[in-house]
């Protein structure tokens, strides 16, 4: 744990420090069961940039959203300039001098950059006038802070750095004097994220408070002056940027936990059941996904991959399971050779051999409105061991359904209740015994913890290693260093779509895998300079 | 897509009888105050209501002549439901199958009447489907929203329809749009008919063997989504596409499929009323039936069971309201028009108004975790 | 010239037939520019001209008859706004809902009140208001024969009609009398000075109405003989009621609200991204009631056009479908505001030749065929789903459109 002290980046005078721009004392938020926010405290101070990192769902959104009003704290207080405030909702935080750059922009795309700024503050009930203000405070505010960009142009039109110019712009034009920015660079290519590096900079120069969330670490150390890491809606650390490294502010995101020791024996590596080669996806944007990736999978061997969540491990499962579709490269499954780009559905693939536990249990791997037993048969329902004659066969259906649940343990054990109302770890054991008592020689695993309670984790890291020592090849991405290090014979760490490099069980170690992670490879970890730069670029 | 008629959180008895009759106490207390307000009494409207629909053989007849069409196209709206869609384009879809069963009766009637049912079916079936099948074309590939095509088809219907009639259809030398009567040989056995055979005399009523056919459908309806894999995957797709997608279940094949299968089974309306009941084409045989079973699909949860009994409601005051216009004539058919708007009002779009009180009826700290743990 | 009369009348009737669609579906264009999906324009136009003629022949005001027109229509509205924006309803259930509901509910309530079949009495307007003369107008010998009729001592004259036969039957007297009070204009004042006479009697018609009929604009009859021009003054552009020339009038000032003033710019931004006006600091459901309140008027003025302007009474579902080809053409248009008024036009221009084109042969290229009217009645349909299916041009809807809003982090 590191001292909460508040570090002062730019500024440094001597004299009665100015009130810091943001204050954050306590904070305590709850969705449910769920503590998003567990009495978090930070102070922001006036003219400098201030980091938040910690991986997908560690609270940092939450986080932002109470800050500009979207949410209201269970607990806590908020002051801005030195004032304690309460901000009810967004407008509140506009009026404060708080601006926000949504990680999803928030812009009008059939509209001009123009109508998006003044949007909300026209600035009169005809637009005429209010416009023409506009367009000279914009012209006044590119000037002032190098935002080039042309106020006729149409949003839908402009490409994403572009977007996030006019969304800045948004902000200031509203008067805003602290700006937060979510996950800025996830859809930027690394020369726009090195533009707005440059504007987020001359936003500083100009006395501009700037909050940037992140989970990149390269950003952090580029351009922040204080650094607040977040863990599981905890704040771990708040630290001076100077004053820590990459190697460090890694270890504290991803964090130790109670390592699960699993037993297992040396894995006795087969014939190759998944071959992949050179595989690149592009999502609907056009924003590349997965970069040429190649690995292989072999028949009794547990390959995890790991990386923080977002650098192309969900789009590379999915591409191999058949449910979104790869651009080019090859895959092969038992030798058989799929057509990439092509009509190849997740029903083709099982064909082949190949189960999967998807990644979102809720919205992919179950649907929640079926009784348990309709949900035994997703994706198998064709099955002649499920049909008689024309209609499906309910009795073999609800015996299997009543055979994996005793088998995996499943509470409550009844094939009818409605998946929705199982917790998590028993949905998540619904899913694996039906993808695991399939007999696949290839098994895909996605986060196969995730909101699993401690029993069922141990439960299905055991049938994990029960199915490699059958011979069964398996293929696991977890966010959880913890599990691929425990689970994986051999360890790929993805960033930013590709791969960043192999690393074997025996010689994993947080420290290389969390270099890896933040996109350093094996070789210059020592000199920890460069890094592949943040940010993934368009196909 | 839609995400109406999702189950709730409540018990099946619930969901399947108590929402039922609280939409159905809301639309019969406001229509209770526009007869009120039109200076009748509602206790004895409803009264010669019951007594309109059930008060004597011919009046049951009646009454389950109307429940057949309201069955059909109950279970039309239904199956295009449990794929996400909303089917507004019964009305055409029965329009166009009834004009299949007519130009069978009208052209295959040397076939033998054992042979012709089937084939009457099957064209009733293929004309309605057909029908539908355009605009689930064009929303599965084209994103072109059904409802919209749906309602455009409708009206395309009516206008091919009339030009069938009054240039083709129409029996030479005469002056109503109507063909000519099929042969004997190509129309139903009435009910009376049939009784009448194995020895129990019944009224004479439009009654017919299509009653009998909507209830198979119904049957077979609900085997298909229930108990068949095509269901099953018909379900998927209208529930969580991404889930269908992992299942290897592709969303476009079961939106053509459930609307084409909608589009046939409203296209069997034309089996009860021009094989049936008027044994000859004509126009605007449809009278509405495919809109009231909009209402009849909301009542009836979307299952046969409900769409039978929500159908023999709607068909019971649709023939309890014609008798009542004649006992009290201020007070038409119309008025169950009225009715049906509002149960469509409260069971469909209304349904988020009085859900989280029937709901926390039903919540004894249930678990709650299944879905917060999707945080 | 015989064509160009037949021109000009066609068009007179695409514009007589066109204005309660171009009307319901400017109210169609606000409702689904906000995000909402509206197919209950038909309903809301049903209701609207039942309500309108049942008020005007009770009170004898087709003006007290628009104001419950658009009372009743904007609470249809309501009643969407409710079901959609606040509990989140299915816009499309929604909107069945409100039509059926308004297709019994008129002829239940038109059966009890009126006893006519659901039909409402007819209105008819007083005889046309002649009080205001002015010196050195014209007397047409219409006119002169109006104040024969008047001027008789005994009474026995009771219809300008009993003098034309009167005359026509050899009564010198009598026609010397009427050709006595015939005048021509003085130039220039007397022309000036008949507008202003036309123009003053109307406005007393115009407010004492039981329906609205149509305004002879000022000189209408002076230049009727005027050749072209003429025919187009006073057939084409003079001589509707006033509702025509508000539908008209709608479209430059919706264009206008839409694109020029504030409330249009938040209305187009909510039917495309509502998080992005809420994170604007400006409510998405006060935008959407706004809304659908604009619908709701001009909807109410499209079913009172109908009932006591178009036609003299309400019939039941005397709509016929003209809610949903207003929303065809709301689609066409691709929710624009003057391709509105073109696309109702053109499918108020298909009605009004379907009535000619009934069996006339066409001959093109040699080849001799008949449309068929009911081909012209099902186009609007055709081209509509042909637009759809993105076959030609793309009809691309409000991105928000049908989608209740949720607020999400």
């Amino acid at each position: 744990m590191y001292d909460l002290k508040p570090a002062d980046g730019a500024g440094g005078e001597l004299s009665a420090p100015p009130p810091a721009a943001i204050e954050l004392v306590g904070i305590n938020k709850h969705f449910g069961p769920v503590h998003a926010n567990r009495d978090i405290s930070m102070t922001v101070p006036r003219g400098t940039i201030h980091g938040i990192i910690g991986e997908n769902g560690a609270g940092k959104s939450t986080l932002m959203s109470i800050l500009y009003g979207f949410y209201q704290a269970d607990s806590g207080e908020i002051r801005v300039n030195g004032e304690q405030r309460l901000i009810r909702t967004p407008n509140d935080a506009i009026h404060m001098g708080i601006g926000m750059v949504h990680q999803h922009f928030m812009l009008v795309e059939p509209f001009t950059v123009l109508e998006n700024v003044i949007l909300g503050s026209e600035g009169g009930s005809l637009l005429h006038a209010g416009e023409a203000r506009a367009r000279e405070e914009l012209a006044h505010l590119e000037a002032e802070y190098n935002l080039d960009v042309s106020p006729d142009a149409v949003v839908a039109d402009l490409p994403v750095g572009l977007q996030q110019r006019v969304e800045i712009l948004k902000a200031l034009f509203r008067g805003a004097d602290t700006l937060i920015l979510d996950e800025p660079t996830g859809v930027l290519t690394p020369q726009e994220a090195d533009q707005l590096f440059r504007i987020l900079d001359t936003l500083r120069t100009q006395g501009k408070t700037v909050i940037l969330i992140t989970h990149k670490l390269r950003e952090i150390m580029a351009i922040t002056d204080n650094v607040s890491v977040m863990r599981a809606g905890q704040m771990v650390a708040n630290v001076a940027t100077r004053d820590t490294s990459r190697e460090q502010l890694a270890e504290l995101m991803v964090g130790r936990k109670v390592l699960l020791r699993v037993d297992k024996g040396p894995a006795n590596p087969g014939r190759p059941v998944l071959q992949v080669g050179n595989l690149n996806m592009v999502d609907r944007r056009g924003v590349s996904r997965v970069k040429d990736v190649s690995f292989q999978v072999r028949a009794g061997e547990i390959v995890g991959i790991a990386g923080v969540s977002g650098n192309g491990q969900s789009e590379l499962l999915s591409a191999i399971a058949g449910t979104i579709r790869a651009r080019s490269g090859e895959i092969a499954v038992n030798g058989t050779n799929i057509k990439v780009g092509q009509g190849v559905d997740a029903h083709d693939m099982r064909e082949l051999g190949l189960a999967h536990v998807p990644e979102d249990r809720i919205h992919e791997g179950l649907v929640t409105t079926f009784a348990a037993n309709e949900c035994t048969i997703l994706g198998y329902h064709d099955d002649p061991a499920y049909n008689k004659g024309l209609l499906l066969d309910r009795t073999a259906i609800l015996n299997t359904c009543e055979g994996q649940m005793g088998g995996y343990d499943v509470r409550p054990p009844n094939p009818l209740l409605k998946a929705a109302n199982f917790s998590g770890g028993n949905q998540q054991k619904l899913i694996v015994a039906r993808e695991m008592e399939r007999d696949p020689d290839l098994l895909l695993v996605g986060q196969p913890t995730r909101g699993v309670d401690i029993g069922a984790i141990e439960f299905i890291h055991r049938r994990l290693i029960a199915m490699r020592d059958a011979g069964k090849a398996i293929l696991l991405v977890s966010v959880e260093l913890d599990e691929v290090m425990s689970l994986s014979d051999r360890i790929l760490v993805m960033f930013d779509g590709a791969i960043v490099g192999e690393v074997a069980q025996a010689d994993a170690d947080e420290r290389t895998l969390g270099l890896m992670m933040a996109g350093i490879r094996p070789d210059e970890a020592s000199t920890s300079t460069g890094g592949t730069p943040g940010g993934t670029s368009p196909a | 897509m839609s995400k109406f008629g999702r189950p709730s959180d409540i018990p099946l008895w619930a969901n399947f009888v108590l929402v039922p009759l609280i939409n159905l106490t809301l639309a019969f207390m406001v229509s209770g105050l526009v007869v009120l307000a039109i200076g009748e009494n509602p206790i004895e409207a409803v009264g010669w209501l019951l007594r309109g629909a059930f008060g004597n053989q011919e009046f049951i007849g009646y009454t389950l002549y109307y429940t057949t069409n309201l069955i059909f196209t109950g279970l039309a709206v239904a199956v295009a439901f449990h794929c996400g869609l909303f089917n507004i384009g019964g009305e055409g879809q029965a329009y166009i199958g009834g004009l299949g069963v007519g130009l069978v009766c009208l052209y295959l009637d040397f076939l033998p009447f054992g042979l012709i049912v089937p084939v009457a079916i099957l064209g009733g079936a293929l004309f309605g489907a057909a029908w539908a099948y355009v605009p689930a074309y064009l929303q599965a590939t084209r994103g072109s929203h059904i409802v919209i095509t749906t309602i455009m088809f409708n009206f395309i219907a009516a206008s091919l329809m009339v030009y069938l009639m009054v240039n083709v259809l129409i029996r030479p030398g005469q002056q109503s749009p109507e063909s000519r009567p099929f042969d004997e040989n190509a129309t139903l056995w009435s009910m009376h008919e049939m009784l009448g055979w194995v020895g129990i005399e019944i009224a004479r009523s439009p009654l017919n063997a299509s009653f009998l056919w909507a209830l198979i459908c119904g049957f077979l309806v609900y085997l298909f989504i229930w108990r068949t894999r095509w269901g099953y995957e018909i379900r998927t797709a209208g529930q969580n596409q991404r889930a269908a997608v992992y299942g290897g279940i592709s969303p476009a094949r079961n939106i053509v499929l459930a609307v084409s299968i909608s589009g046939a089974l409203a296209g069997f309306v034309g089996l009860n009323e021009i094989m049936g009941v008027q044994q000859r084409l004509l126009l605007n045989f449809t009278a509405g039936y495919g809109f009231t079973g909009i209402a009849v699909a909301l009542m009836g949860r979307n299952h046969p069971v409900g769409i039978v009994l929500a159908a023999l409601l709607f068909g019971a005051l649709y023939q309890g309201g014609a008798e009542l216009a004649f006992e009290i004539p201020t007070i038409t058919r119309d008025m169950v028009v009225v009715i049906q708007g509002l149960v469509i009002l409260f069971a469909g779009a209304l349904e988020n108004m009085l859900r989280p009180q029937i709901e926390s009826l039903f919540r004894r700290g249930g678990p709650a975790d299944a879905n917060a743990q999707a945080e | 010239m015989e064509i160009f009369t037949l021109v000009v009348l066609l068009l007179d009737a695409t514009l007589r037939v066109a204005t309660p669609l171009i009307l319901a579906a400017l109210g169609g264009l606000f409702s689904e520019r906000a995000g909402v999906v509206d197919i209950g324009l038909e309903g809301k136009m049903l209701g609207a001209a039942f309500a309108a003629a049942a008020t005007a022949s009770v009170t004898g005001s087709a003006w007290l008859g628009l104001c419950m027109g658009i009372g009743v229509s904007m609470t249809l509205a309501m009643i969407h706004a409710f079901a959609c924006v606040t509990h989140r309803g299915d816009h499309v259930v929604s909107g069945v809902a409100i039509n059926i509901l308004v297709a019994g509910l008129t002829v239940t309530l038109g059966i009890a009140w009126f006893e006519r079949g659901g039909q409402t009495p007819d209105l008819y307007n007083p005889d046309p208001y002649t009080g205001i003369e002015l010196p050195g107008t014209a007397v047409t010998t219409e006119d002169a024969i109006r104040m024969v009729v008047d001027a008789d001592p005994d009474d026995r004259l009771r219809t300008p009609r009993q003098v034309e036969q009167a005359i026509a039957g050899g009564d010198v007297e009598m026609a010397a009398q009427v050709e006595a009070l015939t005048r021509e204009p003085t130039p220039v004042i007397g022309w000036i000075l008949g507008g202003v006479q036309d123009f003053a009697n109307g406005f007393v018609d115009f407010v004492r109405e039981e329906r609205f009929t149509g305004i002879t604009l000022p000189l209408a009859d002076t230049v009727a003989h005027v050749p072209v021009i003429g025919l187009i003054y006073s057939e084409l552009i003079s001589g509707h009621n006033i509702l025509v020339y508000f539908a008209l009038l709608a479209v430059p000032i919706t264009a206008w609200v839409v694109y020029r003033s504030r409330f249009g710019l938040r209305l187009r931004a909510v039917g495309e991204n509502p998080a992005a006006v809420d994170t604007a600091g400006i409510s998405v459901t006060w935008m959407r009631y706004k809304a659908l309140m604009i619908t709701g008027f001009l909807c109410g003025i499209a079913g009172t056009y109908l009932s006591t302007a178009h036609n003299a009474s309400f019939v039941r579902d005397m709509t016929a479908g003209k809610g949903f080809l207003a929303l065809a053409a709301l689609i066409f248009a691709k929710w624009r505001p003057i391709p509105v008024l073109l696309a109702c036009l053109l499918f108020g221009f298909l009605e009004a030749i379907e009535a000619r084109l009934q069996g006339t042969p066409i001959n093109l290229l040699g080849l001799t065929f008949t449309i068929p009217v009911q081909f012209i009645q099902a186009l609007p349909y055709i081209l509509t789903v042909v637009l759809l299916a993105g076959f030609i041009g793309k009809a691309i809807a409000p991105k928000a459109i049908g989608t209740p809003y949720v607020k999400e982090r």
